[in-house]
């Protein structure tokens, strides 16, 4: 038993002096190896009366543990203390600046488009699509716009060559599409067109190219009171301004009867435009009930279906929601210019995410 | 159209005060672009009397003025030269904003001389440019008072958008009518009786063509032994706050009557029309020189007024200069008559010919107001000129205007949205000018002869709703035709947004550039048929469809780069032109990156751009829209525009769907473009779309490992690497998930114009693990299937 207490001593010292893990092992194949003191102790166990044995075998299975353990020990102290080591070699400088990774962005137009479909939509429109290159009929005689009529001189139209067909043009608006779809489709109709459109007008207000929305109603019972609650909610939602004013003001358009341009209100105080009450208005839109000639040039009966159309310029509605101040900028695609006004790529436009920015 | 609240007075009756009557014009359709309210603006500009005016003590040009502004007596210096002692002038006291330059004035020491307030220059009031010296007063003014009462210049100028279909309006009568319907007034009445001639009319007037609605009706006298001069000071006045020039009481006359009544009229001198007149189509070669001092060649198209030896005059559009009156007119012919309102359109434009005249007869005219228009004509012409009139010679006839259309009262509601009661429709109507009768539950109504624009019943129903007001329409809700609404946008709609956003999240900055552009640039980009070219293009830089959107998106990375931002990455996703049908407009996604892959870095000392980002892109977009890479063919052909080596294009079965690759550096030098740039062109809409959109195929996940084997084969140095992987992964389309090119290796060892590409194949098995044996005749199958196919061989 003495002997046993000797070799615990012994246990501590080895365990303590190893100063590294190879070492450790060698202490342990010296303990508990195939001729470890330890071992050799247990294989004398045979020799012994039963009694003195299971006594003894005890004691040696009680060292035996207390020695496996002081090794595990040991064994984590030393790999923390290499961990250690090896993690103060592995320290960096925190404070360098990351790898570059380029976000792009999406364009204002796009994303305004987005948030108008997302509002329109919500009232049940789907978006239709014609061509930018269209001819007479679409672009102006179906819309009630006669050769000679005076509203077609004051719409700088683009030609392109004359031929066999006749002259085409690049659509002054986005009401050719109205005509494509009645011609094709069925009423009940209820479809916005975004889309380009061309002018040949260039200054400081004006581009040649611009983008315009359209939107129809066509069926049985759509009436002037539908136009003004359908044009006031997407005003409001638009610029999420719940109290904005909106004004419904009579005017005139070949292809509607009766006409309404529609402002909202907003406020010139301090030399700042704000959208919003205050007093000023702001035109932003055309609309009215769609002329029974225009029905009838479509194949649809005026005297049963009936509905409204409106015009919205893009632009215009996205430099008054986002505060960008200069329409030519808009085409410039100045980098500076994209990253400031853009919008990042995931930011998808939803009635349900809401639509302010 | 412009008129001043006292002109719209002398025809309207109201109380109503200038605010109260641009809210009723804007509320009633005719839009008021601005007022320009001079009473206003001019308040604090008083008449004031210069007492004395002394040298100033330390400056030659200046003086040291004390000015009697009716309450007080203040010092002013003042650098004008006509400033003097007892003359009358424009005081602008401290507070006063002076019109011309928005500046507020402040109490000043003017080289040690206090200043008080300023005595004012025409200019500085906006009221001329002239610069010289400051206001001189004439005759005994009320000291202190508003100066621009006193001088009458308080009167607000209305500036009134009047829309194409309102013709009726573009005279001030017109919208005074209007008004008086919306109940702010009553429409005095207008005098118009006839003036008695006191001879016959020496001229006789033959109407011939070109058709029969050249010219239905032409009314025409002489006034003799008249004088013309200049008009008196009231029409002067009405004319220059409209923005027109005085010239001659006749001249004036014809202005004053164009845009007070909406009737145009034409004056020509008696004395130098040579016989009768006749109304015709021009001849070929005549020509006419015009009262704007320019000769117009004439054609048969064209509606002249001529005499025996030439054209005197363009009907409805300009008078001629031969008989154009002046100060020696003494004999004059006026006419009035009414002109096609298509045939004058089309000659003013065709001619580029902008008159008052013009504008009015292409909108159309009363028809019934040509007869009084002369007779008030000719008694302005007496009261201001003396003279003889002659009878009235009326050729042709009014012609037949009266139009009648059933009214359906409930029509206010139903399609209007506002119930509007049936006896206020027609009182609407009826103050509006309409004749109405009932017609059993309908009205029937005849709109009247200066309405030519109201053409059924919807056009009533505008009517009755807009002097009603279209502020009382409630506004509902658009009734759903489904409880929650049904995908706004298609399938093809929906995938092009995510291309957007895939492409500006991998990096690209979305652009949105014009359709057209330069032709030279579109022909380095494909084409530049005839059939795409704009005819009246707004510059020489914007004459084309374009045919691809990349050059545009080229010029503006260069325009960037010009800015010092030069490793630009844009896309634009968005239309170019293939012909002018409605089939040839593609729908593509292009993108370019230009110059460097980003700055130098710690990290990253960044690349050239080249093919392989550029293919990239064009992946990750064809991705977007539904065509995995991995089913993709590519082959190295691309457009002329693209680098012949470093392009390729990218097909589905026979389906081309785009190219990507570096632009070509002879365009880029064309185009003065710093390279290196690479793009690519993606035809989004040309990706099919699934045939199923109800869920997936289910999932079958292996128990079994996979297992990755590598192989190296010797092939020739041109063989395209698509050849030897799609190879390799047909050996077992089932056993085999991935097949990874992972080395490409030209050089020493390989022999003369040789490569190395090695591959990762790896092997999913379903059923069971692989055995030795089975990976083996893998392995043989797949060493012998690539060889066949490439020409190559197993490196050893």
């Amino acid at each position: 038993m003495e002997r046993l207490d000797h070799i615990r001593d012994e246990i501590q010292r080895l365990v303590k002096q190893a100063a590294s893990l190879e070492a450790l092992e060698q202490a342990r194949v010296a303990l508990l190896g195939r001729k470890g003191r330890i071992t050799e102790l247990m294989k004398g166990l045979g020799a012994l009366a039963p009694e003195a044995r299971r006594e003894l075998g005890a004691a040696l299975n009680r060292l035996k543990g207390e020695a496996e353990e002081a090794i595990a020990h040991a064994a984590r102290r030393l790999e923390d203390e290499a961990l250690r080591a090896r993690l103060r070699e592995e320290r960096v400088d925190v404070t360098l600046p990351v790898r570059a990774e380029s976000e792009g962005r999406v364009h204002p137009l796009s994303q305004t488009i987005d948030e108008i479909v997302a509002i329109f939509g919500e009232m049940g429109f789907s978006v239709a699509e014609g061509p930018d290159i269209e001819d007479d009929f679409h672009n102006f005689t179906a819309l009630n716009i006669p050769p000679e009529h005076p509203a077609r001189q004051e719409q700088d139209t683009f030609y392109l060559p004359e031929h066999r067909d006749g002259r085409k043009v690049l659509r002054t608006h986005t009401s050719p599409v109205q005509i494509r779809t009645m011609q094709k489709v069925k009423p009940p109709i209820r479809i916005i067109v975004p889309g380009r459109t061309f002018r040949s007008d260039h200054d400081a207000t004006h581009s040649p190219m611009f983008h315009q929305v359209e939107g129809l109603v066509i069926d049985k019972t759509t009436h002037m009171g539908h136009l003004k609650g359908c044009l006031v909610e997407f005003c409001r939602a638009f610029f999420d301004i719940d109290d904005l004013p909106v004004r419904f003001r009579p005017s005139y358009f070949p292809f509607t009867e009766p006409s309404a341009e529609v402002d909202i209100g907003c406020s010139r105080e301090g030399g700042g435009l704000r959208i919003g009450a205050g007093g000023s208005w702001l035109e932003i839109l055309g609309s009215g009930m769609v002329h029974p000639k225009v029905l009838a040039n479509c194949g649809i009966d005026p005297s049963e279906y009936q509905g409204f159309a409106f015009g919205m310029g893009i632009e215009r509605v996205a430099m008054l929601k986002y505060g960008i101040p200069d329409l030519r900028a808009i085409y410039d695609n100045d980098l500076r210019w994209l990253r400031h006004y853009g919008f990042l790529p995931l930011d998808l436009p939803s009635m349900v995410g809401g639509l302010a920015r | 159209m412009k008129t001043t609240l006292a002109w719209l007075k002398t025809h309207l009756e109201t109380g109503a005060s200038l605010d109260e009557i641009v809210a009723a014009l804007v509320m009633s359709g005719l839009d008021v672009d601005a007022v320009e309210n001079r009473a206003k603006d001019l308040a604090p500009f008083i008449v004031a009397r210069v007492v004395s005016a002394e040298p100033h003590p330390n400056a030659d040009k200046l003086r040291v003025c004390l000015v009697d502004t009716g309450k007080e007596r203040v010092q002013v210096v003042c650098g004008a030269p006509n400033a003097r002692a007892g003359m009358l002038g424009v005081f602008a006291p401290p507070g006063a904003t002076i019109p011309e330059s928005g500046m507020v004035l402040k109490q000043s020491t003017i080289r040690g001389v206090p200043s008080n307030g300023m005595l004012c220059s025409p200019a500085e009031l906006g009221l001329s440019a002239d610069h010289a010296g400051i206001i001189e007063l004439d005759g005994d003014l009320p000291v202190g008072r508003p100066f621009a009462a006193v001088l009458g210049l308080d009167d607000p100028v209305l500036d009134i958008k009047v829309t194409p279909n309102r013709g009726d309006c573009l005279g001030v009568r017109g919208i005074a009518r209007d008004l008086a319907a919306a109940g702010l007034g009553r429409l005095k009445p207008l005098d118009a009786t006839p003036v008695a001639g006191r001879f016959p009319c020496s001229f006789a007037v033959h109407l011939a063509g070109p058709d029969d609605k050249a010219c239905p009706l032409f009314v025409g006298r002489v006034v003799r032994n008249l004088r013309n001069r200049p008009s008196p000071r009231w029409l002067q006045d009405r004319l220059t706050a409209i923005g027109l020039r005085p010239i001659s009481a006749l001249v004036d006359i014809t202005n004053f009557v164009t845009f007070d009544l909406d009737r145009p009229l034409h004056v020509f001198d008696a004395d130098r029309i040579s016989g009768d007149l006749v109304v015709r189509g021009a001849r070929p070669g005549e020509s006419l020189m015009a009262l704007n001092g320019r000769s117009y060649e004439l054609d048969a198209e064209m509606t002249v007024i001529a005499d025996d030896r030439e054209v005197l005059s363009l009907g409805g559009v300009i008078g001629g200069d031969s008989t154009g009156c002046t100060e020696a007119t003494r004999n004059v012919y006026i006419e009035a008559a009414l002109f096609d309102p298509v045939r004058t359109a089309a000659t003013g434009r065709r001619l580029q010919i902008q008159s008052d005249a013009r504008y009015r007869f292409e909108r159309g005219l009363d028809p019934e107001f040509v007869r009084p228009g002369i007779e008030i004509a000719t008694r302005l012409v007496l009261e201001l000129c003396g003279g003889e009139p002659s009878a009235v010679a009326v050729s042709g006839a009014v012609p037949d205007w009266r139009r009648r259309y059933a009214f359906r009262p409930e029509r206010t509601h139903t399609l209007g949205g506002l119930a509007v009661p049936a006896a206020e429709s027609r009182r609407i109507l009826e103050a509006l000018g309409c004749a109405v009768s009932e017609d059993g539950a309908r009205l029937a109504v005849e709109p009247p002869s200066w309405r030519g624009d109201i053409e059924g019943e919807a056009d009533l129903v505008e009517e009755v709703l807009r002097i009603h007001g279209y502020d009382r329409i409630q506004a509902q809700p658009l009734a759903r035709e489904t409880a929650l609404p049904k995908p706004a946008l298609t399938p093809l709609q929906r995938r092009r947004g995510f291309v957007r956003r895939t492409l500006a999240a991998r990096g690209l900055v979305e652009a949105v550039t014009f359709s057209f552009m330069p032709k030279k640039l579109a022909e380095l980009f494909g084409a530049a048929p005839k059939s795409l070219a704009i005819v009246n293009p707004i510059s020489a830089d914007l004459d084309q469809m374009r045919p691809s959107i990349l050059p545009n998106l080229l010029m503006a990375a260069q325009r960037n780069a010009d800015r010092g931002f030069g490793d630009g990455a844009l896309f634009e996703l968005g239309p170019q032109y293939r012909d002018d049908t409605p089939d040839g407009q593609d729908l593509v996604a292009a993108g370019i990156r230009l110059g460097r892959t980003g700055a130098k870095r710690w990290d990253d000392p960044g690349r050239p751009v080249d093919a392989f980002l550029a293919k990239a892109d064009a992946l990750a977009a064809l991705a977007a829209a539904g065509a995995a890479a991995e089913s993709l063919q590519v082959s190295a052909e691309a457009p002329e525009w693209y680098h012949p080596g470093r392009a390729g294009a990218l097909r589905l079965g026979p389906k081309l769907l785009g190219y990507f690759g570096e632009i070509h550096p002879g365009v880029l030098r064309e185009m003065d473009v710093d390279g290196p740039a690479a793009g690519f062109e993606i035809f989004v809409d040309q990706v099919p779309l699934p045939k199923s959109r109800r869920g997936r195929a289910p999932l079958k996940l292996s128990p079994f490992q996979p297992v990755e084997r590598d192989f190296a084969f010797t092939v020739d140095a041109g063989l395209p690497a698509e050849t030897l992987l799609r190879a390799a992964r047909g050996v077992d389309k089932k056993l085999i998930a991935e097949v990874r090119l992972f080395d490409v290796y030209e050089g020493a060892g390989l022999g003369e114009g040789k490569k190395s590409l090695a591959i990762t194949v790896v092997l999913q098995p379903e059923d069971a693990t692989l055995t030795d044996a089975a990976l083996e005749a893998f392995s043989q199958k797949l060493v012998a299937a690539v060889e066949k196919a490439t020409g190559g061989t197993l490196r050893g």
